[in-house]
Parts: C-alpha cells; structure tokens; sequence
C-alpha cells in the first residue's frame, strides 16, 4: 500500500468517524438522519479507493448500487420525518 | 502523465471530505450541519470519482472510467435532492432553527403545509368513521 493510499484510507475513516459521533450524539432525528446520508456518500468513497487500489471495476458497480440505495433509504427518511404517508 | 493530474484531484477530494464531516460535527444546528456536510462531501466524492476515472482512463478496459463518471452524475444530482428533503421533513416536523439565524423564509409556508396536512388527517378520520 502506497503512502497516498495510507493518506487516503486514514482520512475517510476520521470522516466516517465524525459521522458516527454526529448519529450517536445528534440531538434531533433530522441530525442522525443528514449524518447516516453523509456516512453513505463516504462509502461511495471507501468503494472507489478500494477500485484504486486492486484496480478491479466491480467495486465502482458497488458504488453505484450503494448510492442508489442510499438515496432511496434517505427520500424514504425524509417522509417519515415530515409526517407523511410513503404512496402521497 | 495522466496518474499524478488524478492523484491530485484525489487528494483535494479527501481534503473536502474531512473538512465536510468537520462541519457536520461542529456546526450548531441541524439546517447548517445538512448545508455543509453535503456540498462538501458531494464534491469531495465527486473528485475522487473523478480522479479515479482519470486513471482508469488510460487502460485497455475502459468500463471502470465510464462507471465512475456515471457515478460521479449520480452522485451530484442525488445527494443534495435527499438532504434538501431531510431539511424540509425537519423544518415540518418542528426543529428549531439556531438562536443566531437571520432569516427563515420557509415558515409560512411550513405553517400551511403542517394545516393541509391536520385537515387531511380530519377527513381521513371522519371517511374511517363514515366507513
């Protein structure tokens, strides 16, 4: 593993780590709620590092997929939160 | 040629990362947590995508740089449309904005949204009983 590699991997871990202490701590749903759709777009990160480094292009489908789903999860957060049914 | 271009682009990604969940943890409320956290990682995602279609441009395959560009778009429309729906949902559902804002040009708005929504639960309460 490279020195930028190690660079790389240690600052999106202090990344994600701030994200958890925002999902553990946040006073409000709204907070854990924009802390857990941060955490996924940082994961959308860890993926293309990962494609980085072994350079296999699955992990860049992987990415793809988590962002869709991740998306999806948070829109259906966000009704919930607005006191809405999910089919209106 | 074409390596140290994306391992800048890269690195400034990351720098914008850290400095986005910075953000989230220091900022005082939940409106100014969202508003930074996702501009900064949305483009600090972004640059690594791009950084790594950079790279992978060069190669034989060329699937792993059309997948990462592809990403890349994605990422940029959805994530401030899902952090722009967080926001809303916690304006309607009632948090407060921090004591040192200085303009709030969504309460009216909310305060008729929050009505349409008590009227809509009254008929849907009185079509259950009728029913």
């Amino acid at each position: 593993m490279t020195l930028f590699e190690q660079i790389a991997f240690a600052v999106l871990i202090v990344s994600s780590a701030l994200c958890l202490y925002r999902v553990a701590r946040g006073p409000t749903a709204p907070d854990r709620t924009v802390a857990i759709d941060i955490l996924g777009t940082l994961v959308v990160g860890f993926c293309c590092l990962m494609a980085w480094r072994t350079g296999r292009d699955y992990y860049v489908t992987i990415a793809i997929a988590w962002a869709l789903i991740s998306f999806v999860g948070t829109l259906a957060l966000a009704k919930y939160l607005e006191g809405r049914s999910y089919d209106a | 040629m074409l390596e140290p271009i994306a391992l800048w682009i890269m690195g400034v990604g990351l720098a914008f990362d850290l400095f986005g969940c910075i953000g989230l943890v220091r900022l005082p409320d939940v409106y100014n947590r969202a508003q930074a956290a996702t501009k900064c990682v949305t483009l600090g995602t972004c640059m690594i995508l791009l950084g790594l279609a950079l790279r992978a441009f060069g190669a034989p395959d060329g699937a792993m740089a059309a997948k990462a560009i592809l990403c890349a778009a994605f990422v940029l429309v959805t994530s401030p449309v899902a952090a722009h729906a967080v926001c809303r949902g916690a304006y309607i559902s009632g948090v407060k904005l921090w004591d040192g804002s200085v303009e709030d040009c969504f309460g009216s708005r909310a305060h008729e949204i929050r009505q349409e929504q008590a009227t809509e639960g009254s008929v849907a309460r009185e079509e259950a009983e009728t029913a």
